[in-house]
């Protein structure tokens, strides 16, 4: 019997090809192309009044400068506004070259092209760009006071304004016997991937064909983005995502102003173009997210019961909004996590700065809404004097009451109802891995020897596997190998692995034979993108319904040529056999063999399969009616609703007496992805995100100063953890079945960043007795808030 | 992140490399390990015309441990001078400080002597050479000389090298027997430039302190020494290290930056070097 794919901590596939430099990322490509740069704004907020280029003119090398005077058509026009919404009612978004305004560092004014890019840097030196310097906006403070503006079509600044209630929350907290108001604070940090954008775009000029490939996270989008913009039919245009280094959500937005300026380029000068994105440039003119001021009013019961949960958001958008309000959504409903409220009213106002737009960075407003939740969750238990578990579970929607419908619209526009989950069972698996019960103690002996640990919590529901669709192409070759395609991209997840374990499952194949290719439009041209944890939910079932019906046609085949019932018939290791006597069997590559009639002999293979190879009844067709020829099998996964994975994190920190110097001593995971695929998989996206999230907890934030100049634009100072700063992670996984799709999965992609700030947050406090209300956290802040907080008593005023 | 041209020099001898900086003077700059040269020449932070490459140049590879000092020449990465045990033996605190030096990648491209020529305050090897009381030795046009320690260091990243002199060896100068040293700091990420950072070097005659004394990273303009044997104290079982602290945090002025405040720095730097002595004291 073979072994089933589905669930073994199997090697990826892809490894030995990326560990030993065969990996085929966008600079890899292109070796002739011309090179571009831009020349960006140095100013947060300004006009532009004059751009002279005459200096670069003679730049050895240089091929062409363009400005926004030079952009004809849709090329000039604004950027498209990717998601709309009816709350968004001031969006703005950019374009590919600033036409009179900047509105951020960073934003591109002017192309350059040479032969290559030192030379195209040489010639972007000696652009002469005079600017009129307007006010700029800087923070959500400012912002929220709207003294300027950044936008004179977005009033106060507040490109969005949304409030969604469930119950009455006035009434609910009037009643309630206890309430308590949190401020809270989170700051901006950025996706990082290794690999920064890039384009790369072959005009061919005979056949009027665009082929474009992008490290991008749906090249099905750039593609339409691209063919409008450059009014080219959809048939004219490929584009093909390369093996792309990290994603973390930044390269679902497009098209970025280099997609569409590098094919417009490459078309004019009927030369191929790329553009590499540097490290410096993806800091300033790339995405950024998280920043959001919170202010939480709760009111709840003596048993902390919460009664009626109130909360109000400002969102830093930054100085676009090509991606809608996706993530202040994500944070407003994301952010009841596994409680039940008694009532839930959140508002939330998305505001212009003069930053870099604000766009989905993996977790995608959700590590807000958690940390607002959970910071809340120990004030309750704080306030009460109860455990802090305790607390959370007394809140908890329990097993028996799912599906549970919140009453709320999520991201996809859909109702915000939970499919699955255990979450008392979840707590009780993370309280005894990291030994809840037996830490009061710990901590007593650790304060006898000096030391000062905290205990932290903090759990979190994720919506994943947002629709509308995606799908699966499976073609089987005469020699047994099973091309596998789907449309959504890859960027390091494993899904040549995952997608080949579901197939190998389904089609009894050895995973060896199974190769899969993401991400390029000319295999599959119908597709969303990777975002939103949804690649396994998504394509996996996608692909695993295609299976089935090529499975179904192989059977069928395989029953006429063997003279049986295809119910008497299996496939393993990729042979047809007649179940109960293997030895009746054909090969599936015979089957395929058998599938595709053809005329011409050009190998052993095809002479098997032309007409005049004997054995077909001349009173039939050669294919079938209601056949098509070849072993093959296309189908699509659509679903009503995302499925909602969960999990919950405990962490132990240490924080040094004197200089308040914070080390993790324990990070815990339980996580609730349903059937893991591949277990081994599922916990390297753990790690990653953990990472992610430890970055955000104690290391990352985007240091702007006040006229808007990012003062960390480089890996020296904007602080990334590296391996030494994350932890050793301990998970343990509870697998609670989706009954929304055939696999039964949920997604992983970004669970494990979810909760890191609420959980360092909350074992800080426990480790220093003072609420922690802003992260990330730093020595120095933390240093400086100790000194608040032994400042005398008198001074600080009541509780609300 | 490409450069600006730049004409690339790689002289042979040090006379070929010397002949160039007189020829290009301020337009050169010397490249041997590059690990800051090449990030700020990628970011355009600097365009000088002319490179002078020395690492084909022959003799300046060499470790030599002599009586009363370690010679490290131009071209020593510090991985080499770190995993050198005789330079260890002759002073521990060589690698008690480079093992504090970035991270291995780096370590194995960059040099000593290019570390001390660039002077950065938060670099670790200029307080080494401070408390080494060490010397550099420079050739230019006009013949050698050596440049102690206590007149290198001129500024942030300011030395006094001319603008046409090599600086081909530096010499730290060995402590006297009964010397115990040590180096901590505190960065934010392992490897990363310290916030602040202490080298340490305390003297002792049976269980009498002779001398004690400290240089700094990161919260001082330039790496000069603090002699903290009056604050210190005679007896190494009672360490006065309240006036240590004291001591350190009135000889230290740190800058606020975005990674933590003057204060803050200050505060680290005084309990860093309390530590310290205590380590070194119960060694």
């Amino acid at each position: 019997m073979t072994t089933r794919q589905f669930g073994q901590p199997i090697k990826r596939k892809e490894d030995p090809r990326l560990v030993t430099g065969g990996g085929r990322f966008l600079d890899d490509l292109g070796h002739t192309a011309y090179a571009a740069a831009f020349v960006r704004s140095p100013h947060a907020h300004a006009r532009i009044l004059d751009i002279d280029v005459t200096g670069a003119l003679d730049v050895p090398g240089l091929i062409g400068i363009w400005t926004h005077e030079d952009l004809p058509g849709k090329v000039g026009e604004p950027l498209p506004l990717l998601i709309p919404h009816p709350s968004l009612t001031a969006p703005v978004t950019g374009y590919c070259l600033a036409p009179d305004e900047v509105n951020h560092v960073g934003e591109a004014v002017v192309m350059v092209v040479a032969v290559d890019r030192y030379a195209a840097e040489d010639a972007c030196g000696l652009v002469r760009v005079d600017y009129d310097v307007l006010p700029p906006v800087v923070g959500l403070e400012n912002a929220r006071a709207a003294t300027d503006l950044v936008h004179d079509s977005a009033p106060g600044n507040v490109a969005a304004h949304l409030v969604q209630e469930v119950g009455d929350v006035d009434i609910a907290m009037a009643a309630a016997p206890n309430r308590l108001t949190l401020d809270l604070q989170i700051e901006r940090s950025m996706c990082s991937p290794m690999e920064g954008k890039g384009v790369y775009a072959v005009w061919d000029a005979d056949d009027e064909h665009l082929r474009l490939w992008s490290s991008t996270q749906t090249t099905t989008g750039v593609r339409a983005a691209v063919a409008a913009k450059l009014d080219l039919p959809l048939a004219k245009v490929d584009c093909i995502a390369p093996d792309v280094g990290g994603g973390f959500g930044v390269k679902i937005v497009h098209p970025w102003p280099e997609e569409v300026l590098v094919p417009w380029t490459a078309r004019l000068l009927g030369h191929d173009v790329k553009w590499t994105e540097d490290r410096r440039e993806h800091f300033v003119s790339s995405a950024h997210e998280r920043g959001q001021l919170q202010q939480v009013e709760v009111g709840f019961d003596d048993d902390g019961h919460v009664l009626a949960l109130d909360v109000r958001l400002w969102h830093d958008n930054g100085a676009y909004t090509p991606y809608g309000i996706i993530v202040p959504i994500i944070t407003s409903t994301q952010l009841l996590g596994p409680y039940k409220p008694g009532s839930y009213r959140c508002e939330f106002w998305s505001l212009y700065t003069n930053t870099v737009l604000v766009t989905p960075y993996r977790g995608a407003g959700r590590p807000q809404g958690v940390y607002a939740m959970e910071r809340t969750m120990d004030a309750i238990a704080a306030e009460l004097g109860l455990d802090r578990a305790e607390v959370r579970s007394r809140n908890f929607i329990l097993p028996e009451e799912m599906p549970y419908d919140h009453g709320l619209l999520f991201q996809d526009g859909r109702p915000l109802k939970y499919d699955s989950g255990d979450f008392p069972a979840s707590l009780a698996k993370l309280k005894a891995l990291v030994g809840w019960d037996e830490f009061a103690a710990y901590k007593e002996q650790a304060a006898s020897e000096g030391r000062r640990v905290g205990l932290g919590i903090g759990c979190y529901v994720e919506g994943t596997g947002v629709g509308p669709y995606e799908g699966g192409h499976i073609v089987i070759e005469t020699s047994g190998r099973v091309n596998v395609a789907t449309g959504l991209t890859t960027q390091g997840q494993g899904h040549q692995t995952v997608f080949a374990q579901i197939v190998a499952d389904e089609l009894g194949v050895p995973i060896e034979n199974v190769f899969v290719t993401t991400g390029d439009t000319r295999r599959m041209g119908y597709a969303v993108g990777t975002f939103a944890s949804r690649a396994a939910v998504m394509s996996g079932n996608a692909i695993a319904l295609a299976a089935r019906q090529v499975k179904a046609k192989a059977l069928r085949i395989a029953a006429e040529a063997l003279e049986v019932s295809p119910e008497d018939l299996e496939i393993v290791g990729g042979m047809v056999r007649v179940k109960g006597a293997p030895g009746t069997s054909m090969a599936l590559g015979t089957v395929a063999v058998m599938s595709n009639p053809l005329r011409y002999a050009f190998d052993e293979a095809a002479r098997a399969a032309t007409q005049f190879a004997g054995g077909n009844d001349p009173d039939k067709p050669p294919v079938a009616a209601g056949e098509e020829p070849g072993l093959e099998g296309k189908d699509f996964y659509s679903p009503t609703q995302a499925t909602f994975a969960n999990g919950m994190h405990a962490a132990i920190v240490e924080t040094d007496p004197v200089t308040a110097e914070i080390r993790i001593l324990r990070y815990c995971v339980v996580h609730d992805c349903g059937p893991m695929i591949n277990p081994m998989i599922v916990e390297g996206q753990v790690h990653g995100g953990v990472a992610q999230g430890v970055g955000g907890a104690l290391y990352e934030r985007m240091v702007y100063d006040e006229s808007g100049q990012l003062l960390n634009a480089s890996f020296m100072d904007f602080l990334m953890p590296y391996a030494s700063e994350v932890p050793f992670i301990e998970t343990d996984h509870l697998e609670t079945p989706s009954p929304l799709n055939p696999l039964g999965i949920k997604g992983a992609g970004e669970a494990g960043c979810i909760p890191v700030s609420a959980v360092i947050a909350s074992a800080i406090e426990d480790a220093e007795g003072f609420p922690i209300r802003s992260m990330p956290i730093s020595p120095t802040e933390l240093w400086e808030l100790r000194q608040r907080h032994t400042e005398p008593v008198a001074a600080q005023g009541e509780p609300s | 992140m490409k450069p600006a041209p730049f004409v690339h020099h790689a002289p042979t001898t040090v006379a070929e490399a010397v002949e160039v900086l007189r020829a290009v003077g301020s337009h050169g700059k010397i490249l041997a390990g590059g690990q800051s040269l090449i990030p700020i020449l990628s970011m355009r932070l600097a365009s000088p015309e002319h490179l002078i490459d020395i690492n084909g140049v022959a003799g300046l590879d060499r470790i030599e441990v002599r009586d009363d000092c370690v010679r490290v020449g131009a071209l020593v990465r510090h991985t080499q001078l770190l995993q050198d045990e005789s330079a260890y033996a002759a002073l521990p605190l060589l690698r008690q400080a480079l093992v504090h030096v970035a991270h291995p990648a780096i370590r194995n491209r960059g040099t000593t002597v290019g570390s001390l020529a660039h002077a950065d305050a938060a670099g670790e090897l200029p307080s080494v050479l401070a408390l080494t009381e060490g010397v550099v030795e420079a050739v230019g046009p006009r013949g050698s000389r050596d440049i102690p320690a206590s007149a290198f260091f001129v500024g942030p990243l300011e030395t006094a090298l001319a603008a046409d002199e090599l600086a081909v060896a530096v010499r730290f100068g060995r402590f006297p027997e009964g010397t115990r040293t040590g180096f901590a700091e505190s960065a934010r990420r392992s490897g990363d430039y310290a916030l602040a950072g202490v080298a340490l070097a305390i003297t002792l005659q049976d269980k009498v302190i002779r001398s004690a004394r400290a240089s700094f990273v990161s919260v001082t303009d330039v790496p000069d020494v603090l002699d903290l044997s009056g604050a210190i104290g005679s007896y190494a079982a009672v360490p006065d290290l309240d006036a240590v602290a004291d001591a350190v945090r009135a000889h230290v002025s740190p800058d606020t930056d975005i990674h933590a405040t003057g204060d803050y720095r200050r505060m680290l730097v005084a309990e860093l070097t309390r530590r310290l002595v205590t380590e070194l004291l119960s060694r």
